[in-house]
């Protein structure tokens, strides 16, 4: 039976719920002209999530209901950066979603419904929380995909990712299953530990082959990459951030529990599959964003590349492997909402400015989201001493530390080929004359502007000052 | 006598239909969800088939989630369809096709 204990470890949880419904009740009563409201309630809401995931940190892992949920250091830390991005998102696009008439209070519920999942995800002690916590959160993307529904665009790629997602959520059922039939539990820690007892069978790495796909198409891993061009592209810029970040970091959670909680007694079976995804999405990803137009199409292979690096610290399989993915997962996610917020806070009504070549000559224009843009720009390429460099360079030493030299070698070559695009972005900006009769200018929302400044000028802090939050990633791995 | 590899090769088959139906068709988008949904049954024939011969009752649990979660996923799956015919009117998967590159 449940009792107030369980009720307790899942707290965030459990008001986050009631809080996404009371915002229903909230939205459903409210005239459309009273919808900032709700808009500042969502960010208190996230805010107060924040503090109770914070408080109520316990000091040692604990579990809730059965072993289903599980409440560790790993699952707090990707909890808060989750709950911060989906704040950061809220924040950056209210103009956006008020120039396209989409600011409803659907984009909120769906999105907070969404960081449940998520929550869950991260928080999954058995297979079952892990399908159920992944399906709520990506149920509720599609429909935040679909948003705009008189975008042509926007409902090709919904159906897009629908078809994908669900065939990924498929695989993943299916490897599952298999895992399941050669274990008989469902429960993580059974698991890990009839992983290490038994050995392998042959149903075992056929179901781990499954689960990895699956893994694989929710992180956006080369060659299972398909949806991600086509849904950042598609998706209004508001929902293309949130699949950006905080579903990044929700996916690195659930790599994390199933491979490591799950699996990790197979290790050696998946470190090899692992750094041959790396390899593959590293190339397709730096090549092909370099002929990329469309600056949310390029940021899209750049995840691919980014989900390449990630990768490159999973393959470690080590507590220093899992913190400097962790790391690389959380710089990922913060990177991307400054180069998407960017985009956000430069978009009017009937125009998105996507297309690299609107941002030509915005130095001109707009000084200072030019150099935060350049700061973006900066960091996701990895140019020291910004935050994405040294993410990459714990993620590079933790292969190397694995034995595998030849990984780190093709990831610092791809950083730098990756180089080019980013910088392009930069010398447009910079050094391009601006296009006739293009006027640009930022959206008037002086919080917005103060919390995209902060987003990124925070890139540049953590660059020159990264040891606490390694501190916190190394310690949440070291038990 | 039925034994348990006989479910578990049908699962395989159902898997593997469904699977090419998402691959090999080139018309039709409703097609899409009808695969999507029997890959889910598949997996449930090899849970139920699990559960029952190594006589642990959760895999079947885990099929009522995954048969609830079905079902919304092809609420939300037609209801895309929809939004797709409104604004293309057409749902054949070969000619969505608006974003390259």
């Amino acid at each position: 039976m449940p009792n107030l204990n369980d009720i307790m470890i899942m707290l965030p949880e459990f008001y986050l719920v009631a809080a996404a419904c009371l915002l229903l009740l909230l939205d459903a009563w409210m005239k459309p002209e009273q919808r900032n409201i709700l808009h500042w309630v969502s960010i208190l809401v996230l805010v107060v999530g924040i503090y109770l995931v914070v408080a109520g940190q316990p000091q040692v892992t604990v579990t809730a209901f059965g072993g289903m949920f599980v409440r560790d250091a790993t699952a707090e830390i990707l909890k808060v950066f989750i709950l911060l991005c989906t704040a950061l998102i809220f924040v950056f696009s209210r103009p956006y979603m008020q120039d396209r008439k989409l600011f409803q209070g659907e984009f909120y519920t769906l999105m907070i419904f969404a960081t449940i999942g998520a929550m869950l995800l991260v928080s999954a002690g058995n297979l079952v929380m892990v399908y159920l916590g992944l399906e709520l959160m990506t149920l509720c993307s599609y429909g935040l995909v679909a948003l705009n529904r008189d975008s042509q665009l926007s409902s090709e790629a919904a159906i897009k990712y629908f078809v994908l997602g669900a065939l990924s959520s498929g695989m993943l059922l299916y490897g599952m299953s298999m895992v399941y039939g050669a274990t008989g539990t469902l429960a993580l820690v059974q698991l890990h530990g009839a992983v290490a007892q038994a050995g392998m069978s042959n149903l075992m790495v056929f179901g781990l082959i499954f689960m990895i796909v699956g893994i694989s198409f929710k992180l956006g891993v080369a060659p299972f990459h398909m949806w991600i061009p086509d849904v950042y592209q598609g998706a209004p810029t508001s929902v293309t951030i949130f699949v950006g970040s905080t579903s990044k970091l929700a996916a690195f959670g659930m790599a994390y529990r199933l491979l490591e909680s799950g699996m990790g007694g197979m290790a050696h079976q998946w470190q090899m599959m692992l750094a041959v995804l790396a390899v593959v999405s590293l190339a397709i990803g730096n090549l092909v964003a370099i002929v990329q137009t469309n600056l949310k199409r390029l940021l899209a292979y750049s995840t691919i590349s980014h989900m390449g690096y990630l990768l490159l610290g999973l393959v470690n399989a080590g507590p220093e492997g899992y913190a400097s993915a962790m790391f690389y997962a959380i710089s990922y996610a913060l990177m991307s909402t400054a180069a998407f917020g960017v985009i956000l806070a430069l978009a009017r009504a009937g125009f998105e400015c996507e297309e690299i070549d609107d941002f030509k000559g915005l130095n001109q224009r707009s000084p200072w989201m030019a150099f935060l843009m350049m700061l973006a720009m900066f960091s996701l390429a990895g140019v020291p001493p910004m935050f994405g460099f040294f993410a990459k360079l714990l993620v590079l030493q933790a292969a190397i530390h694995a034995g595998m030299m030849w990984l780190a070698l093709v990831g610092a070559v791809f950083a730098i080929i990756g180089l080019y695009y980013y910088l392009r972005v930069v010398k447009v900006m910079y050094f391009d004359k601006p296009a006739e009769g293009l006027e640009i200018r930022p959206q008037a929302d002086g919080f917005l502007r103060t919390m995209l400044s902060l987003n990124a000028l925070v890139l540049l802090a953590l660059g020159l000052y990264w040891g606490p939050l390694l501190g916190w990633c190394r310690a949440a791995f070291a038990g | 006598m039925i034994t348990l590899s006989h479910f578990i090769v049908l699962g395989a088959v159902l898997f593997c239909i469904a699977v090419a139906g998402l691959f090999i068709n080139r018309k039709n988008v409703i097609v899409l969800l009808m695969a999507i949904e029997l890959m889910l049954l598949a997996v449930n024939m090899n849970f139920v088939a699990f559960s029952r011969f190594l006589g642990d009752v959760s895999g079947q649990v885990f099929v009522f989630f995954i048969l609830t979660v079905a079902a919304a996923e092809s609420a939300i799956g037609l209801a895309i369809l929809v939004l797709l015919f409104r604004n293309r009117s057409t749902v054949n998967v070969a000619e969505i096709d608006s974003m390259k590159g």
